[in-house]
């Protein structure tokens, strides 16, 4: 019986910095890693390991010097910026580090406005949706407040909303909860996995804090832009 | 977020309106600048407008006039041989233009032409008791020529009625003369006729030259105190379209063999001094239009740096290259929009104000003020499409950030 599709794999991935500088360097060392729709991981390493680059180029935010980025089946080495650009808005969420709403709406306009993107005009269908994730992430009595105006723990949960208002395959975290105390960090991290398991949403989460790593399905360990350990092993090693 | 507003509307409204003390101060600097043309601009114009109606109401659109008599010296010419000679120019009679009453005929139904009076001028002295006075004396047929010099409405006393032993002066020569409505004056002609007339009618034209000199006489008063009976001196034209006079001036004058002279030939100085304000007034828009582009560019360049992390935001979430170039050329198109639309007001406003306070040493406007809706329209859409062009380096430069660099911040 063959596999089915994942949700995604890289296969022989490179990214280089400084291409045509007398001195390029390759972060990211023949990358191959496959995710399976559904699952909840941890990527950890060391700080300048190649975590974010791996995000980005997974996020289609950045493109690979070499190797493969399929996703859903689809080979994204051959889109251009506008298909690039739409598969990133429909099929990914994204969760960053830190101010990462946009302060000038409030957090309902803020969970809605990846809907407002892609269909250009505003309508009552976007504003009920944008209620709901609200609702889930049990932030409904801020939802008018503009986002400057709410702890850092609120906006990363109104983030987490906004990551869900396409119903995408994948969210990509980059450490959302670097900037939380542990208190918030746990509350972040408890709505994910409960995001992960209601709507079977991937979730790739980029976390230093080991605890919240032992509570994910897998954990990929990064050092110096290989992935060395991508495997329930990793887990049992971190709750070890 | 009101439905009816696209992504790119919705979000250049919020960041003009988040970031608020830079947005009202570029939009001060834009109102400003486009006050400043407003007022300027609509000044220029009503003054203008107030000239050529000033004009228009007191002088004939065309004239005919004899042509000048010139010397034509009859001399021997032979083969080879050179003359030097030296041409005086004639002195100039008072003549009549030839077939006049067939040009009036003619001329009545010439397409464009409204009105055609004929009148004789000559020069005359007007004397009372051991007072004299140069005069210019214009023998009428009231009800013409009153469709074009309106003398009815510069009457201070008396009517503007002309019988044959009438005349009308001005306020000046019956104060210099002492003389008042019903006295009689004596009015001798370069010809040496002299007759009595009685001063039915007082006016003023506004202007001391004008309310010395000229009077006004019935035709035939005149045509027998110049020696010209059945003669006349003049045809003065109305058309309907003041601007085209040259051009019929021109046909007229190819038809009849008169010269005919358009006031926009006589009034060329006017013209001249109008292309001088119009072009000065160029410059200005244009240098004012190129420091509103530098304002706007310059505070959009800064926006796009502070808000690159939310650009790059926008574009992880799905937002096109396209939509945030649009989003940042509109936020100069508002920026210009609403700039102008307060500047336009302010300018009015100013201007209303200013010519409340500037009055005559009587107390009657300088000038009736006219606003040209075109000119604020225009001013708004300029201004919006300024905002646009300046915004162009700096949204290119927002569209093209990579997103990783703008969230990495
Ligand atoms: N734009 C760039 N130009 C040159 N080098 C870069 C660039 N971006 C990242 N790097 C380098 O790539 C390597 C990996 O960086 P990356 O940000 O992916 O690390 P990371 O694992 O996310 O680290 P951290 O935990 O500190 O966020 C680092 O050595 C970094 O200096
Ligand atoms: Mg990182």
């Amino acid at each position: 019986m063959a596999d089915p599709e994942p949700l995604l794999r890289l296969e022989g991935v490179c990214k280089s910095y400084g291409i045509g500088t007398p001195v390029p360097v390759e972060v990211l060392h023949d990358i191959d890693l496959t995710l399976q729709a559904g699952e909840f991981i941890a990527l950890t390493g060391a700080s300048g390991s190649g975590k974010s680059t791996m995000l980005n180029i997974i996020g289609l935010l950045d493109r690979p010097t070499a190797g493969r980025l399929i996703i859903e089946g689809r080979d994204t080495s051959a889109l251009d910026d506008t298909d690039v650009t739409s598969l990133r808005g429909h099929r990914i969420g994204f969760i960053f580090q830190h101010h990462c709403l946009i302060s000038a709406f409030t957090a309902l306009e803020n969970v809605m406005m990846p809907m407002l993107v892609d269909k250009a005009f505003p309508s009552e269908a976007m504003r009920v949706r944008a209620h709901e994730l609200l609702a889930k992430v049990g932030l409904t009595k801020w939802q008018d407040n503009l986002a400057n105006n709410m702890s850092g723990g609120q906006q990363q949960r109104v983030a987490i909303a906004r990551s869900l208002a396409m119903k995408p395959g994948l969210i990509l975290a980059d450490e959302p909860t670097g900037n939380l105390d542990s208190k918030s960090a746990d509350d972040v991290f408890a709505l994910m996995r409960e995001v992960n398991q209601s709507e079977k949403t991937t979730f790739l989460i980029v976390t230093h804090n080991l605890d919240l790593a032992a509570r994910t399905d897998r954990i990929i360990d990064m050092i110096d832009g290989r992935i060395v350990q991508s495997s329930a092993e990793a887990q049992a090693n971190a709750k070890a | 977020m009101t439905s009816w507003l696209p992504f790119e509307w919705i979000a250049a409204l919020r960041f003009l309106r988040e970031g608020r003390m830079q947005t009202i101060f570029i939009l001060t600097a834009v109102a400003i600048g486009v006050a400043v043309i407003v007022f300027m601009s609509a000044m220029l114009s009503s003054l203008q407008a107030n000239f050529l109606k000033r004009v228009l109401t007191s002088q004939a659109h065309i004239q005919l006039v004899p042509p000048d008599e010139v010397a034509r010296p009859q001399r021997l010419s032979t083969a080879g041989s050179m003359v030097a000679a030296t041409i005086q120019r004639p002195t100039q009679r008072t003549r009549s233009i030839d077939q006049w009453q067939t040009f009036v005929t003619m001329l009545a139904s010439w397409p464009g032409i409204v009105t055609v009076s004929p009148t004789t001028s000559a020069s005359a002295l007007a004397i009372r008791g051991a007072a004299s006075r140069s005069v210019t004396l214009t023998g009428i047929e009231q009800d013409l020529y009153f469709r074009i010099v309106r003398i009815p409405d510069y009457i201070v006393s008396g009517t503007a009625q002309v019988l044959t032993d009438d005349i009308l002066v001005g306020t000046d020569l019956a104060r210099e003369l002492g003389v008042t409505l019903r006295d009689k004056i004596i009015i001798r002609a370069a010809s040496g006729a002299t007759r009595t007339l009685t001063i039915t009618g007082i006016f003023d034209l506004g202007n001391k030259g004008a309310n010395l000199r000229s009077t006004f006489v019935a035709l035939r008063t005149a045509q027998a105190l110049s020696d010209l009976v059945g003669g006349v001196t003049t045809l003065d034209l109305t058309v309907t379209d003041i601007y085209a006079a040259e051009t019929i001036a021109r046909a007229v004058q190819a038809a009849t063999g008169v010269e005919a002279d358009s006031w926009i030939k006589t009034n060329a100085q006017f013209f001249t001094a109008v292309k001088a304000q119009q072009s000065s007034n160029t410059l200005i828009r244009l240098f004012v239009g190129l420091s509103v582009a530098f304002g706007i560019a310059s505070v959009l360049v800064v926006s796009v740096i502070q808000r690159s992390k939310d650009i790059g935001i926008l574009r992880a979430m799905g937002s096109s290259r396209g939509q945030i170039l649009r989003l940042f050329l509109l936020q100069g198109g508002l920026l210009g929009i609403f700039g102008a639309i307060l500047g336009a007001g302010v300018g009015g406003a100013g201007l209303v104000f200013w010519h409340s306070y500037m009055r005559q040493a009587d107390g009657s406007e300088i000038f009736s003020l006219i606003f040209e809706p075109s000119l604020f329209i225009g001013a708004v859409v300029l201004a919006g499409l300024t905002g646009i062009a300046a915004a162009a380096i700096p949204a290119l430069g927002a569209a093209r950030l990579d997103p990783v660099v703008a969230i990495r911040g």
